[in-house]
């Protein structure tokens, strides 16, 4: 071993914003090179949901009532959107298992000691999350053409509404970092993070015509955050099933879908970070 | 002026656990210090005190004249760590490892590709580099560890048990390349349980016992106030040793201690190799048949011993807790040599 000290000394303190960015790359290019040596865990990311397209579309199709059908083909079209949302949400488990687990490794002390953004080890699992939520969208996306799934709008809007889903899937990843640095262990970040998703995708619009049910849990599913990204997305793949209730977040899903979302990471970015920060000290 | 490290009165609980209870600390610039102490010691805990990653209860800690609570994120830019558990990300390579925490140190992309491979040589590492970190062994991924820490070079460098787990040939090299960042002007806090470690490389050793510094000095200060040399007998026959004792009494300038079951005599003298041949000769017209004979100077070892009183590495388990049953662990074993008893006593004055 030769000497060290040629070693390059630190550099001074550049721009806190662009740090910041540059640092969650970093984190985020670590994160989707551990998730591209564990494929396992994008394989069953990627199952369970063309599960359910399977599933719903074949076992519930001839039975439910969408506007006034029971065709099978409209429920599958009005499925669709449903199960794009209730897919990007469960990303919330498994950010959560991954921060949990993270926060047990001696690797975090490591980040602890670094002079490094504060938030950049939440922000680059997020980031990563999100490019898995991507990809597990897009093979969705071909499995749902698949069984008959069409969308009757312009590019544009189709893409608006990925976007939209994409931006639903990022915000419940930082609740899924709460959970996750709230817990003492990996295992109870992953249940932790995918009981409550159970009421909020089912208590919606999601699978079921959210006029068919009793007035009080039809107004928690008009208003809740979930469905507006659901009745966003009918609207901009012009699928049918789109609600006619007169509460706001129904009427203009768009807005009510962006700034819940916007709210979500607003309050649960700053919970995580203050988390985080206090994690251990 | 204070030093590069400096602590004043650290204290850190954690539930009932007092693991800091008022450590002082004072490195002077470019020196190494070396941290000694029993398991459960508080010697962790202080350096997570030092490094941002723990908030002491109370007490002040200054690194590289940075306060170390009020400016955390100051104080990250000026430290390298090498934690006692290797702190690597197990499914990146080893290149990958050292590449990001170049990059959070903020170097450029190119300039810790550069860097990470030097160090892969350095550290032996370069046939693995291309590796995930969990295919490492034990000893690869301490190294890989240290490579970490050493991507820049920081002015203050904490090292928890560096060299623990690697096989003699790695612990010299890493010796080597301490003494090389030391040389550059880095200041060093540097824990271990092998005493030779110390010995070795420290310029000042602080012995921390439940969460103190319990004795500090240079290493020959701490054997010297261990007592000097000593001559130690084992004689053949059981029944000599009474002779034995009386022999001894005429040549040593203390109490003699005697083991009954392993025939050990032991007594503190001045004289060196010249007594040690009269008591030999002594011995020989008194007719007693001895086994071993040799003079003994105090090594760091012993200093542990009769500091802590109880063996490093190997005595906590039978103690049950560490530093959790306060000076009891300590008290509880019993002090051979009067001397030490002594040592205990005085240990107060050179702590101030
Ligand atoms: N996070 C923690 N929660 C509870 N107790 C802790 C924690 N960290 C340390 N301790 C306790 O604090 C005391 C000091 O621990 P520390 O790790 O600093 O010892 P050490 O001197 O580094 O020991 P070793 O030689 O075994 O590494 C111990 O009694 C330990 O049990
Ligand atoms: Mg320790």
């Amino acid at each position: 071993m030769s000497a060290v000290t040629d070693a390059v000394r630190i550099t001074a303190p550049t721009n806190p914003v662009t740090q910041s960015i540059r640092d969650s790359l970093v984190v985020a290019k670590r994160n989707l090179i551990r998730m591209s040596r564990i494929p396992e865990m994008v394989i069953f990311g990627l199952i369970q949901p063309i599960m359910f397209v399977v599933l719903f579309s074949y076992v519930f199709g001839g039975s439910m009532n969408i506007g006034g059908t029971t065709d099978p083909g409209v429920y599958r079209e009005f499925l669709m959107a449903g199960i794009f949302a209730q897919t990007v949400t469960f990303a919330t488990a498994g950010a959560g298992a991954g921060i949990a687990d993270d926060m047990h490794k001696g690797l975090i002390d490591r980040f602890r000691s670094l002079p490094m953004a504060r938030g950049a080890v939440l922000t680059g699992r997020t980031l990563a999350d999100l490019v898995q939520t991507a990809l597990t969208l897009f093979v969705l996306a071909v499995v749902a053409l698949l069984v008959g799934w069409r969308t009757h709008t312009s590019f544009g809007e189709v893409l608006g509404a990925f976007g939209l889903l994409l931006l639903t899937g990022y915000a419940f990843t930082w609740i899924g970092a709460v959970i996750g640095l709230s817990v003492r262990t990996p295992e109870a970040a992953t249940s932790g993070g995918l009981i409550w998703l159970f009421p909020v995708t089912f208590v919606s619009n999601a699978f079921v015509d959210s006029a068919q049910m009793t007035p009080w849990l039809r107004h928690v599913a008009d208003w809740n955050p979930f469905s507006a990204t659901v009745q966003a997305c009918r609207q901009l793949f012009g699928n049918p099933g789109v609600s006619t209730s007169d509460a706001w977040p129904m009427q203009h899903p768009v807005w009510a879908s962006l700034i819940y979302s916007i709210l979500i990471i607003a309050i649960f970015r700053t919970l995580a970070v203050r988390k985080y920060r206090s994690a251990t000290a | 002026m204070p030093g590069a490290i400096y602590a004043e009165g650290l204290v850190k609980t954690f539930g009932d656990v007092r693991a800091l209870d008022g450590v002082d600390l004072d490195v002077p610039e470019g020196t190494v210090l070396g941290l000694l102490g029993p398991n459960g010691a508080g010697k962790t805990t202080t350096v997570r005190c030092l490094t941002t990653l723990l908030r002491p209860d109370s007490g002040k800690a200054v690194v590289a004249g940075l306060d170390v609570l009020k400016q955390p994120n100051e104080v990250r830019r000026s430290i390298g760590l090498s934690g006692q558990f290797a702190a690597v990300d197990e499914y990146l390579t080893g290149r990958e490892n050292i590449q990001m925490v170049g990059q959070l140190y903020q170097m450029k992309a190119k300039a810790a590709k550069a860097r990470a491979e030097e160090l892969l040589e350095q550290f032996h590492l370069a046939d693995a580099a291309d590796r995930p970190a969990k295919t490492y062994s034990g000893g690869m991924r301490r190294r890989l560890d240290l490579a970490a820490a050493l991507v820049v070079s920081p002015p203050v460098m904490f090292m928890d048990e560096p060299t623990t787990g690697l096989d003699p040939r790695n612990r010299q090299q890493l010796w080597e390349v301490i003494k090389q960042l030391v040389l550059g002007g880095t200041t060093l806090l540097l824990t271990t349980q092998y005493l030779e470690e110390a010995d070795h490389l420290a310029h000042d050793i602080a012995v921390v016992d439940h969460g103190r510094v319990i004795a500090r000095g240079t290493s020959d200060q701490l054997k010297a106030r261990t007592g000097g040399e000593r001559v130690e007998v084992v004689v053949h026959e059981r029944e000599h040793i009474p002779t034995a004792r009386e022999v001894l009494a005429g040549f040593g300038k203390g109490e003699t201690t005697v083991e009954e079951h392993t025939r050990k005599l032991t007594v503190p003298v001045t004289g060196g190799a010249k007594l040690l041949a009269e008591v030999i000769r002594e011995l020989d017209v008194r007719g007693i048949e001895i086994d071993d004979i040799g003079l003994r100077r105090p090594t760091l070892d012993d200093v542990f011993l009769s500091l802590t009183g109880h063996v490093a590495e190997v005595k906590d388990d039978e103690n049950g807790a560490n530093g959790a049953n306060g000076a009891n662990g300590a008290a509880a074993k019993p002090v051979k040599d009067p001397k030490n008893a002594k040592d205990r006593g005085q240990k107060k004055e050179t702590t101030q």
